[in-house]
């Protein structure tokens, strides 16, 4: 019952991902919502692997592994976006500007 | 009862993060997401992964928040960090909601998978927690990539610097008030810290812990130390600290070509070797780690100016 709870948990945030991903324009959101995609899947990951009789340690490990790398994946984006605000003044990309109509 | 609480836990995780993503402004949003790590680690615990309950405390909640912070500093003064309120995205829901039941179909729709029997196998492993030995053990070769990986990442922020910027310290220059409580939590955390991160290395063998959560603690004295001005940030050119980046993968693959000398094969320890084995590649993988995180929170070195 527990395991149901946090897998459809986690299967939320995974969709709660990517529509902050797809929605919103500030590059710093979409890092967040980035993180929280990832830390929705490990959260089905895991209670996959807490399912059968025995806590398995192989999903424990590999999500361990997927949290430190989502760490350097986010620390690489932001060096990125502070690297675009500092040529271009602005921390969004210049096309989805374009589409809510403002000025680049 | 405790479908209640694991109830009541995942609706406060679902709250707080939709939290995270509405509303007006990034620093709210890095605030929200710092509370959702902290509750999301409980709900690790409470699936009885503690390992992963202090990676995500320590990693998915403190580093990743210092980083979001410090970038929300840093787009301030560029101006930045303004964000508009955006309408309601109805394809981005219509995606959103679909990845979202598609997850949830398959929770239903997969079969139970089984998990290994590693009754036999843990025994020669050389440690006794089995994250652990899957970790330096049965699966070294994902450890050790994801060290390099580590690596890579420092080394494409460092890549972000300007020319101008090269040699000066990482990071912004922070300013810490004499009497401020940074201060005083500057020169509190440390000592407490160093000894809780090489506990938790140490632990790590038998029982909850492990080489990267102890070195995200140590990581964190390490931010906390520069932030009060007590430590000064390191620069990219020296040496000894890019000798304690390269200082873990260095042993890891070290001992796995040792392994294949051996005949055991590569990334393989022999049983009677294995404790000795996995602790000096823990040891010499914790300083990696620590100083890895540490850096790649802090950015690449940055004189605070504007490009002309």
């Amino acid at each position: 019952m527990s395991l149901t709870i946090f897998a459809l948990t986690g299967a939320a945030l995974i969709g709660l991902g990517v529509y902050g991903l797809l929605a919103r324009l500030h590059l710093l959101r979409r890092i967040i919502a980035f993180n929280l995609i990832g830390s929705g899947l490990f959260l089905f990951f895991g209670a996959t692997g807490a399912r059968g009789e025995i806590l398995d340690p192989i999903p424990q490990a590999l999500i361990i592994t997927g949290i430190v790398v989502a760490l350097s994946a986010s620390a690489l984006a932001v060096g990125l976006v502070v690297a675009l605000a500092q040529g271009s003044g602005r921390a969004s990309l210049p096309e989805d500007e374009d589409a809510e109509g403002r000025a680049p | 009862m405790s479908a209640a609480l694991d109830l009541a836990l995942c609706a406060l995780i679902l709250g707080v993060g939709l939290a995270s993503m509405a509303g007006r402004g990034v620093f709210r949003a890095a605030i929200f997401f710092i509370t959702y790590g902290l509750l999301v680690a409980i709900g690790w615990a409470r699936l009885g992964a503690y390992d992963v309950a202090l990676a995500e405390a320590a990693i998915g909640s403190g580093l990743t928040g210092v980083l979001l912070l410090a970038a929300h500093g840093r787009l301030r003064r560029l101006r930045a960090a303004a964000e508009s309120l955006s309408r309601f995205n109805l394809p981005a829901a219509i995606a959103g909601g679909g990845v979202a039941l598609s997850f949830g179909w398959a929770w239903f729709a997969l079969p139970v998978p089984r998990a290994p029997d590693l009754t036999y196998a843990l025994p020669q492993a050389g440690v006794g927690n089995p994250v652990t030995a899957v970790l330096l053990n049965f699966r070294a070769w994902d450890t050790l990539v994801e060290s390099i990986v580590l690596l890579a990442a420092l080394i494409g922020v460092w890549m972000m610097a300007r020319d101008a910027d090269w040699d000066a310290p990482l990071g912004l220059r922070y300013h810490a008030r004499p009497s401020g409580v940074l201060a005083s939590f500057g020169r509190i955390l440390p000592p407490v810290g160093l000894i809780f991160g090489v506990y938790l290395v140490w632990a790590g063998a038998e029982s909850t812990g492990g080489a990267f959560q102890g070195g995200t603690v140590l990581a964190a004295v390490g931010l906390v130390a520069m932030m009060a001005g007590i430590m000064r940030p390191p620069r990219v050119a020296q040496g000894a600290w890019r000798a304690a980046l390269v200082l873990g993968p260095v042993v890891f693959l070290g001992s796995g070509l040792a392994g294949a000398a051996l005949g055991a094969g590569f990334l393989t320890l022999p049983e009677a070797l294995a404790k000795p084995a996995i602790l000096t590649i823990e040891a010499a993988l914790t300083v990696s780690i620590a100083v890895t995180l540490a850096l790649l929170v802090l950015g690449p070195p940055d004189e605070g100016g504007q490009q002309a």
